[in-house]
């Protein structure tokens, strides 16, 4: 403020307010957001989805949708007021100085147009053509660490794997050297290994190059590891700001403090306590706010905090400065928590198995070649007892939960004893008792419930068809049902589509629970929900578990959250299980170095890890799997040509905890230990 | 234990999603002319004799072949029946024939759509290359063989556009059903032991209305239009009946003498119904695809 011309702000947002007109009314989405970006800052914004974190990203270049508009405010990209430019300089603006990288790479590039093709149209627009706009091409690529840029230029989108598409996207947004890149999500649908060369990928740029970034995302410890400082949304309005690692151990907003301890962190354990919650929901866009916007769903909340705006309290010190939109900011970590944390006692597992799985196979046809989807699997599940499948996508996961549960036949020879009985291959030739026994809570709630039925039919059917119950009983049984996942009455005249997502997925538990079932499969319950929502499904599996004594096999790309409800993990890899073993031997080690490095990829909230490990490529095709020990082809640990020719065997390596490796499990401790102490 | 989620924000959007449609429909312009020109006509079949000035079957020798005057406003027919009242009243007849028509089609295309989306594999295969070699054969083969074996009806008619337009339906409904088909509600209803018609016409049959119907009004046009053809080569509707196809066909000689009245208005009201359900059909497309 004092020097313009030298402090020039790389992205100066002062007062800004935007609104979308919905149904004939304007709702306000973004409230007097102000906010600065200094030069070859990255700033990351966070916030549950809802919050306006996008709106602000399409603000910056004035990229709103037809019916969004900027009702107040001011925008300054480089000391250029966005507001004022005309049709012509705002498309200078955003072909020169912004750049954005979204959430979906496979939507940002031209499924039609070679990659090479693409990237040299950018550099035409600024006039270079010809040989140079290719060589400046193949700059782009070997920049963002592809090799052999020549050949992948010459190839479609949909030739490229999704980080290496996510990479092109991030090429392409960098190539005229923007002094502002804004990245929407750009992880968000990676598996955690790709993330992880991408986020890798975008702090060794940060070095390199002088653009200022503005981070966007939902992952608080993606955020912390790439950001210098934060942002945290809440309905349209900055309600805290500060360095990144402050924000985020010294947080001074209540609604930061309830978002931090949504997560499951530090190795927490369901039978340790249960996750805390946020009660309520986000007000809605264009609600008529008065006083602070978080006020309902805070328990610090008086009657101050609903009838008056709090402003934005500066609370600088030697750590830096930061703002809390709180009253009571000083008080903000003494926020009683929205769950208490006791848990009744866990139920000793009972010793025979309630599932067991041995030798399962499943072979697909594709295009005349076999694909093994899964193969060879083994193992067995107690009652109570929670197995946590993991591996990156691709690697039969799914397939492997559809085996079981008879919506897809495994191959002959293989067989599943449910309580001691085997289990037909074919869904349509178990008997009722066994069909109710296992069931299943989708990913997707809104693909899982048909969305013409009323939640009553969708409860009420599976409790007539699986637990077959009529009339009366039929009516009480609902009513425990719906209370024992807090839903309410009035939650059961209506349609899936009028539920938030996290009460769809209440509902989807509670249809697989109608029947008393012995295993319930969980396949990425939570993956589509807010952090604060996922923890409420997370403690009510948990609780649902500890009463029914029901076993789950859970599936879930994220390692916290497969941490927190597991007892025993699988780790899966092209179809075979590479680990299997009880949790903590499992996450501890020595493990296998797959499991090492899906454990090394996961972003941390707590930035203690030292060891780095990092998976080149993606998983190979399960048509044509490399000979031996199928992750010899990315594995950090190969010994030698032994991994090339033999395929090592799933070796009990202590009681209970099987590693498929030829590397010795006394070499795996001490390779795991040197990693863990000198930091690569 | 975790906080009772009693409010939700979403539950502000308080119109279903046939609701949202219908409203959208009354926004149209497109729909609303289609509609009123079908209604117009749906009052004259219901009530034409009222509106008649004549009684559309009552000849007239000596006024033969009037041209349109003050006493006959579209003319006379070769035995003086005046052509307005006869096209007034001559919209029962194919406003009777083609919706049912369109309705046995619906019903039946539904069914094997449903059929063969579900069940894919072999059923999928044998139904849908029957019913490919059907849509093969001309509507006009179908009925001259329809009306061999049953003798020329309505009914006749009603059954031969029905059958003919069966498949085309089934085929809209088919690849619906099949992407239905891949939703886990229906896993869903398998981990259930939901019988296979259960799973068809309770689970996936209500999700896939919106297209049955688009399709439905798309197939009225082309039913009048079918069912107008055939009255003109005098396979459907039978004199008496002021029927516009029939009018047409038994008046059209008469063009070569410069008697155009005789024909010209019928023609004008096939035209005109079946722009009126064209424009509605295009409606409902646009409101369920918005």
């Amino acid at each position: 403020m004092t020097e313009p011309a030298v402090a020039k702000n790389a992205l100066e947002l002062r007062d800004l307010s935007v609104a979308y007109r919905v149904a004939g009314r304007n709702r306000a989405v973004l409230r007097n957001l102000s906010l600065t970006i200094g030069q070859g800052e990255a700033y990351g914004l966070v916030g549950e989805s809802g919050c306006g974190k996008s709106t602000v990203a399409l603000t910056v270049v004035r990229y709103l949708p037809r019916n969004g508009s900027i009702s107040g405010g001011a925008i300054s990209l480089d000391g250029q007021d966005v507001m004022k430019l005309d049709a012509e300089a705002l498309r200078r603006a955003r072909a020169e100085s912004v750049s954005m990288v979204y959430q979906d790479p496979g939507k940002a590039l031209n499924p039609s147009i070679r990659i090479g093709r693409q990237l040299t149209e950018i550099f035409e627009l600024g006039g270079i053509t010809g040989q140079a706009a290719t060589d400046r091409a193949i700059a782009m690529l070997n920049r963002v660490r592809i090799s052999d840029p020549p050949s992948v230029m010459q190839r479609y989108p949909h030739q490229l794997s999704g980080g290496m598409q996510q990479r092109v996207a991030i090429a392409m947004a960098l190539a005229n050297d923007p002094s502002m890149l804004i990245l929407d999500e750009p992880t968000t649908g990676l598996d955690a290994t790709v993330e992880a060369e991408v986020l890798d990928l975008i702090a060794q740029l940060r070095r390199e190059l002088s653009a200022s970034i503005l981070f966007i995302s939902h992952n608080l410890a993606v955020v912390s590891n790439m950001c210098d400082r934060v942002g945290v949304l809440y309905a349209g309005m900055l309600v805290e700001e500060g360095p990144t690692e402050v924000v985020f151990n010294d947080p001074r907003h209540p609604y930061t403090v309830a978002l931090l301890r949504c997560l499951p962190r530090g190795g927490q354990r369901k039978d340790q306590g249960r996750l805390d919650t946020i009660p309520g929901f986000l007000p809605g866009i264009g609600a008529v706010i008065k006083g602070c916007a978080f006020a309902d769903r805070c328990a610090l909340a008086d009657d101050r905090c609903r009838t008056e705006l709090p402003p934005l309290y500066e609370l600088s010190d030697e750590r830096g400065t930061r703002l809390s939109r709180c009253f009571h900011h000083d008080k903000a970590q003494s926020l009683p928590r929205a769950t208490p944390a006791d848990v009744a006692p866990a139920p000793k597992p009972a010793s025979a198995p309630v599932l067991r799985v041995a030798g399962l196979n499943k072979t697909y046809a594709s295009h005349g070649y076999p694909l093994r989807a899964v193969k060879d699997v083994s193992l067995d599940l107690r009652p109570g007892e929670t197995l946590g499948l993991v591996g990156e996508s691709g690697s039969g996961k799914t397939t492997f939960a559809r085996l079981l549960l008879g919506l897809v036949p495994p191959d002959a020879g293989g067989t599943i004893e449910l309580e001691g009985k085997a289990l037909a291959p074919k869904l349509e030739n178990r008997d009722d008792d066994q069909v109710k026994a296992m069931q299943i809570v989708f990913q997707n709630p809104d693909s899982a419930l048909n969305r013409s039925h009323s939640i009553r039919h969708l409860i009420g059917r599976a409790l007539k068809r699986l637990a077959g119950l009529r009339g009366a009983a039929l009516e009480a049984r609902l009513n425990d049902l719906v209370r024992s996942v807090r839903l309410t009455d009035r939650h059961l005249a209506v349609k899936p589509r009028q539920l938030s997502g996290g009460l769809k997925q209440r509902v989807a538990i509670a249809r697989a629970f109608a029947g008393d079932p012995r295993i319930v499969v969980c396949d990425e319950p939570t993956s589509a929900l807010d952090v604060s929502v996922q923890a409420a499904i997370l403690n009510l599996l948990a609780d649902l578990q500890s009463k029914e004594d029901v076993s789950y096999i859970f599936i879930s790309h994220d390692l916290g959250v497969v941490r927190y409800l597991s007892d025993k993990i699988a780790v899966l890899y092209l179809g075979r299980i590479m680990e299997l073993g009880p949790l903590e031997d499992v996450f501890s080690g020595p493990h296998h170095p797959y499991t090492e490095a899906l454990l090394s990829a996961v972003p941390k909230l707590d930035q203690t890890e030292t060891a780095r490990i990092r998976l080149d490529g993606e998983i190979p095709s399960a048509t044509n799997p490399p000979s031996g020990c199928v992750f010899h082809t990315r594995c950090p640990r190969k010994i030698g040509s032994i991994c090339e020719q033999q395929e090592p065997p799933l070796a009990e390596a202590q009681p209970g905890h099987s590693i498929r490796c030829h590397i010795p499990y006394a070499e795996l401790a001490r390779l795991q230990k040197t990693a863990v102490a000198e930091p690569a | 234990m975790s906080a009772v989620q009693t409010t939700s924000q979403d539950d502000t959007r308080k119109r279903g999603p046939l609701a949202e449609v219908f409203f959208s429909l009354l926004r149209s312009r497109t729909f609303l002319v289609g509609l009123a020109i079908v209604l117009f006509w749906v009052a004259c079949a219901l009530f034409g004799e009222r509106f008649a000035p004549y009684d559309p079957l009552a000849d007239d020798i000596i006024n033969a072949l009037a041209p349109p005057s003050r006493e006959h406003w579209f003319g006379t027919d070769q035995i003086g029946r005046d052509v307005f009242s006869r096209v007034i009243v001559g919209s029962r007849d194919i406003l009777t024939v083609a919706p049912l028509a369109t309705l046995l089609a619906t019903v039946a295309g539904t069914a094997l759509g449903l059929l063969t989306g579900y069940f894919r594999g072999i059923v999928d295969d044998v139904v849908s290359r029957i019913l490919e070699a059907f849509m093969a054969i001309p509507v006009v083969i179908v009925a001259l063989l329809a009306i061999v074996a049953l003798g020329t009806s309505k009914t006749t008619v009603i059954i031969v556009i029905g059958l003919s337009f069966a498949p085309i339906i089934a085929r809209t409904v088919r690849s619906a059903v099949l992407a239905e088909r891949e939703l886990d509600y229906v896993a869903a209803a398998q981990l259930r032991h939901e019988s296979a018609l259960h799973t068809m016409f309770v689970e996936i049959l209500p999700n896939v209305i919106p297209p049955i119907l688009v399709e439905t009004t798309v197939r009225l046009g082309y039913a009048i239009f079918a069912v107008a053809t055939l009255s003109f080569m005098g396979f459907g509707i039978q004199p008496p009946s002021p029927d516009w196809g029939l009018s047409i066909s038994s008046n059209y000689g008469m063009i070569g003498g410069g008697f155009w009245w005789t024909v010209l208005f019928d023609a004008l009201a096939i035209a005109s119904l079946v722009i009126g359900v064209n424009l509605a059909a295009d409606g409902v497309h646009g409101a369920f695809n918005d």
